[in-house]
């Protein structure tokens, strides 16, 4: 059901954890929908330096957010957003069609922790998320 | 053995060896198939193939086992032999038995009585029927998952053609008050179904005592083969012809029967309710050495299901703030197979509708954990799994946002 890669980064997760004092912090999806994500960034000028997550969900949606937050680290914020939800999903090696929505929730966390960034830094393409 | 690493970003892969052997704990999907049984099939697939229609002495002697494994079926659960009629499974006598009464009764009424946490064969099956305008009543239940025979009383109507309600069920392991229920359905002069599938060879059945006119059971739960079952009719019930074509199964059934299939549910069962009276109780410990192993260990985990009206071989918990196929799949890296009620292991993207109806919130029923064991299971198999779903639950605990402090 799930490729090697996915298996692997559910298994073995990269950035887990949570920054503490995070300069954006991203939370989506919903427990009652059985998904969760928290992404915590640490920036620096306009450069991602760190990226963590911590995810209530499936292998998919761990290893969605794992592949993401690799994805992102070192990138600038508008590099960063570029990085779609099939971008997280073609580096897992593919998911389940039932399972794609594990990696919009992924693009939608980054989304998110960068709009809370340039919300409190108030920059002028602050967004809601 | 290696232990699992808990600690965040540790590598589990590095630090667990798969374990050589396999602990099911799944044998309420499917059980392995008997030696014993198998060898009862084989010969009919070769030089005992005939087919039982047929006049000749090759055809007589499939005939023959045939009706052995019809005696077996009934002797298993209190029946006459011609009462019993072979499917293709649970599903297809659920199927049979409602599509069946619903239709042989249409003038009479179109009303069907069923609960809220019957397998899909069943909910789906009044779903289809409700689409051709019958009408159905899904009774709730308590937080044990339990029907209360009081709400089939009050739900009954002069239009009501069937009450259906599962002996034992697949998720939780509840097992219902069966006789209670059927006592309240006959009063009103309507017909009683089960689907009794997990319950064969786990509790006694007698379709007089508890007052039964359909039971739908499979071959594979209980060490027959998978594609076997049958659908219990008693005498006199009013049901319609299910498989149009020859004159099988007193021409109710039609198509030339399974016989290698029926001869190896007809040994299974016969073995199965032989062996209850010793393997019931001593899975039932072990049972409830995983329960309590379980509460005591991992905070935030409750038991679904009924503290003592379960199945001997169920244990169904949930842990809070952790996904159930996140849970699987770990487990599966340890070597333990297990299933689970979360919505992510299925195409619906819905929480199992049992948890839902006992009441559990969907992000705890996403959380949930079912172990069935069976005869293969060993004590060592108990504390194996004691000993690493605490690691496995703590892992993914650490992992979630929604744990509270001591996970993060």
């Amino acid at each position: 059901m799930y490729s090697e890669r996915v298996m692997d980064h559910f298994m073995n997760p990269r950035n887990m954890g949570e920054i503490p004092d995070a300069d954006g912090v991203g939370e989506v999806g919903n427990p009652a929908c059985g998904d969760i994500m928290r992404i915590t960034l640490r920036i620096e000028g306009d450069r991602i330096v760190d990226a963590k997550f911590k995810t209530f969900g499936c292998a998919a949606a761990i290893a969605s957010s794992s592949m993401a937050t690799e994805l992102i680290r070192g990138k600038t914020l508008d590099e960063a957003l570029a990085v779609t939800n099939k971008a997280v999903a073609e580096a897992l090696e593919g998911l389940p069609p039932q399972k794609l929505h594990c990696s919009v929730l992924a693009e939608e966390g980054i989304r998110k922790a960068i709009a809370d960034y340039r919300a409190r830094h108030g920059s002028p393409e602050a967004s809601g998320g | 053995m290696k232990y699992l690493c808990v600690e965040p970003g540790c590598s589990m892969n590095t630090t667990v060896n798969r374990r050589s052997r396999l602990v099911y704990m799944d044998h309420a999907a499917t059980t392995p198939v008997r030696p014993e049984v198998i060898e009862e099939m084989l010969p009919c697939f070769t030089e005992r193939f005939g087919n039982p229609s047929s006049v000749y002495a090759l055809a007589r002697e499939a005939r023959v086992t045939l009706e052995k494994a019809r005696r077996q079926v009934a002797d298993a659960i209190g029946a006459n032999p011609k009462e019993i009629y072979f499917t293709s499974g649970g599903t297809e006598a659920d199927n049979w038995a409602i599509k069946g009464v619903a239709a042989a009764n249409r003038k009479k009424g179109d009303h069907i009585i069923t609960s809220a946490i019957e397998h899909h064969a069943v909910i789906h099956t009044c779903q289809s029927l409700e689409k051709q305008g019958y009408r159905v009543t899904y009774l709730p239940v308590d937080e044990f998952g339990r029907v209360d025979p009081a709400s089939v009383e009050e739900a009954i109507t002069d239009k009501t053609i069937l009450v259906s309600v599962m002996t034992a069920n697949n998720e939780i392991g509840t097992i219902q008050p069966v006789a209670e229920i059927a006592k309240v359905a006959h009063d009103h002069g309507v017909p009683f179904h089960t689907d009794a599938v997990q319950a064969i060879g786990a509790i006694p059945i007698d379709v007089d005592n508890m007052g039964i006119d359909l039971l739908s059971l499979s071959g594979h739960k209980f060490g027959g083969p998978k594609g076997t079952g049958a659908l219990y009719i008693r005498d006199k019930t009013r049901i319609g012809t299910f498989m149009d074509g020859g004159a099988q199964e007193r021409g109710r059934r039609a198509g030339t029967e399974n016989v290698p299939g029926i001869v190896g549910l007809g040994k299974a069962i016969e073995l199965a309710v032989a062996e209850m009276p010793e393997k019931s109780p001593r899975l039932a410990a072990m049972r409830d050495r995983l329960i309590k192993g379980i509460l005591e260990t991992i905070p935030e985990t409750r038991l679904n299901g009924h503290p003592t009206e379960r199945l001997p071989n169920n244990v169904n918990v949930a842990f809070r703030y952790v996904e159930g196929e996140s849970i699987l799949l770990m487990l599966d890296a340890l070597g333990i197979a297990a299933s689970t009620g979360s919505a992510c292991t299925s195409a619906s993207l819905e929480p199992s509708h049992v948890l839902v109806a006992c009441g559990l919130p969907h992000e705890e029923a996403h959380g949930s954990l079912r172990l069935t064991l069976g005869s293969r299971n060993t004590e060592e198999d108990v504390d194996y799994v004691l000993e690493v779903l605490p690691r496995v639950i703590e892992r993914l605990r650490r992992m979630s946002p929604l744990s509270p402090e001591r996970y993060a």
